[in-house]
């Protein structure tokens, strides 16, 4: 009895020991393996995130070495006084209104169309996907030559006796020039990942409508459209965020100005100025940043909310 | 019936047709653009076939321009070593979080699953100070450390590794190969598809990055071609037929590696919209 409780004792005691050396052995090759992404997780992510609050709350001076001066809540403040700021959320407003509705519906439109089961649908396909492929500083560089006052997109115009633009020079239409090529960039990328999910929606759907003698228009409107929902959302969220974060068109159209008189002047662009090329105002842009990704993250909220409350209607 | 299909068909493609043509305009006027001359160029005539075909744009930005080809070294180190540390590292990650169980893996995976949604603009500053502190500004480690991981690619690597044979690696452990010898020689290779989806993307991002470089980099030595590309125009104002040449020369890459990788292109990217 006394016996085989202590071989029993033992045999438990030697497997919590193998359980142990298995454990130790699982954490050096788990964080092993992890190490890496720890690192650049704590020293380039999440320590800058703290850092970006600490520093919101001061004015920062980068003279040789960083001077800081504590201000409280004053970067905060000082938004709402701030004419370009203002400005500059009014530009990024217009332009993430216009640009994601009419991206989103183009994508939609392109990708419904190659999925009608016509020839040559690989070969538009690869054309289509060119500017996704290509980089910002290149497309806003082509865009920017056929822009020019007497460049290709004016020439045509003209020759069509259509009225020609200042593209890049009035301050009324740069910003509309830089969602035209935006527009032009960026919808090829969702149009493909609306065609994926299009391979997903049922044919019977499609033949059972057309039976029922539904058209063109209605069956898109009522089995395309709604099937396809969660991917819209998804399209409009990624749209969203990219374009609230406008930055490489804005710079390289103005030359980093945000100009003709401050009308490319988008919110990043503005954080990057008083980051880098003003003194002692980089806490401020701290500040404006924090603003960015609550106004980011409000949206994307509000999106879902509302997209969901669509369903359920 | 059958005719008003016909007629619907044909619209079909007069809008597919328009829209392509919309897309290659640019791309291939800016093409043209880089094989005429000067004069030319500003004599205002509108013709996609150039009067006088010549080559000395391209001559100009590599033999006349000596930091062009710096620019695109500088490119190819950042993006070819960038994107090969991404490949290891999110792969490591990956796999630890789908195979290994440690203390403290969901705290971990949950955190990367936050980073995905933190946007750039808030932790550029703060990287900024880190890099000068560390005198990483104007090198290459201070464009690539920082994004040698990529929370996005990690948690692909992780759906990835969770339906990944289990029995692979029991055999593998028998022949007395260790956890990370095993994970080079068996793993890694059955991961190719997923690797070359990741690839393509996480390229594409450091090879066209604008921001970080304009920030990182600030002696014109040190630029990557976008921000080279950038200051070319600053440079030449009117001389659109060398930055076009410059733009050419920046994009091909790109294209041939999509030729190339088409067929993971849309792996990647399917897997990007499933999330």
């Amino acid at each position: 009895m006394e016996r085989a409780e202590a071989g029993s004792y033992s045999k438990a005691n030697s497997k919590k020991k193998r359980n142990y050396t298995r454990l130790l052995r699982n954490i050096i090759q788990g964080y092993g393996f992890m190490l890496p992404t720890i690192l650049v997780l704590l020293v380039f992510i999440l320590g800058p995130v703290l850092y970006a609050v600490f520093l919101s709350f001061f004015d920062v001076t980068l003279l040789g070495s960083t001077v800081l001066d504590y201000t409280g809540v004053d970067n905060y403040l000082r938004i709402m006084d701030d004419s370009r700021a203002k400005r500059a959320l009014l530009n990024t407003a217009l332009y993430v209104g216009i640009v994601v509705p009419v991206q989103t519906f183009l994508a939609l439109f392109l990708a419904s169309t190659l999925n009608a089961g016509l020839k040559g649908e690989k070969i538009f396909r690869i054309i289509y996907f060119l500017p996704t492929l290509t980089s910002s500083a290149v497309l806003t560089l082509i865009f920017m030559w056929m822009y020019n006052q007497n460049g290709l997109i004016n020439n045509v115009l003209d020759k069509l006796n259509m009225p020609t633009y200042n593209w890049i020079g009035d301050p009324n239409i740069a910003l509309y020039s830089i969602m035209i090529m935006n527009i032009w960039a960026t919808a090829p990328l969702f149009m493909v990942i609306y065609l994926a999910a299009l391979q997903g929606v049922p044919k019977n759907l499609y033949e059972a409508a057309e039976l029922d003698g539904a058209n063109v228009l209605q069956r898109f409107w009522h089995i395309t459209v709604p099937q396809l929902r969660p991917i819209t959302s998804f399209v409009v969220i990624m749209g969203l965020i990219g374009t609230f974060q406008l930055f490489d068109q804005s710079y390289i159209f103005s030359g980093g100005s945000g100009g003709p008189s401050n009308s490319t002047l988008t919110v990043v662009l503005l954080i990057y100025q008083y980051a880098f090329k003003s003194l002692g105002t980089m806490g401020y842009a701290t500040a404006i940043a924090f603003m960015l990704a609550l106004i980011i993250l409000i949206a994307s909220i509000l999106q879902r909310v509302l997209s969901k409350e669509e369903q359920f209607n | 019936m059958e005719r008003k299909r016909s007629w619907a068909k044909k619209l079909l493609y007069v809008v597919l047709i328009t829209y392509a043509l919309i897309t290659l305009v640019p791309f291939v006027w800016a093409l043209s653009s880089s094989f005429k001359t000067f004069a030319e160029i500003s004599s205002g005539v509108m013709s996609f076939i150039p009067r006088e075909f010549t080559f000395e744009n391209y001559k100009q930005i590599f033999i006349e321009e000596e930091l062009f080809f710096r620019w695109l070294s500088n490119s190819v180190a950042i993006a070819g070593g960038g994107t090969a540390l991404n490949l290891l590292f999110n792969s490591m990650a990956g796999y630890a979080l789908a195979r290994i169980s440690f203390p403290g893996k969901r705290v971990w995976f949950m955190l990367i699953l936050a980073v995905i949604m933190i946007p750039v603009q808030v932790t550029m500053i703060p990287n900024y100070l880190i890099l000068k502190e560390l005198g990483w500004l104007n090198s290459y480690q201070g464009m690539i450390v920082p994004a040698m991981i990529n929370a996005t690619f990690i948690f692909m690597m992780r759906q990835f590794f969770i339906n990944f044979p289990k029995e692979l690696e029991e055999a593998a452990s028998l022949d007395g190969l260790g956890r990370f010898g095993m994970f080079l020689k068996v793993v890694l290779p059955l991961a190719k598809p997923a690797l070359a989806a990741q690839a393509i993307f996480v390229f594409m991002g450091f090879w066209n990055d604008f921001m970080r470089p304009l920030i990182i980099m600030t002696d014109a030595d040190m630029y990557t071609l976008t921000v080279g590309l950038n200051s070319f125009k600053g440079q030449y104002v009117t001389y659109w037929n060398y930055i076009m040449a410059a733009s050419m020369v920046f994009t091909l890459p790109v294209l041939v590696i999509y030729m190339f990788f088409n067929k993971f292109f849309m792996k990647g990217l399917s897997f990007t919209a499933d999330k």
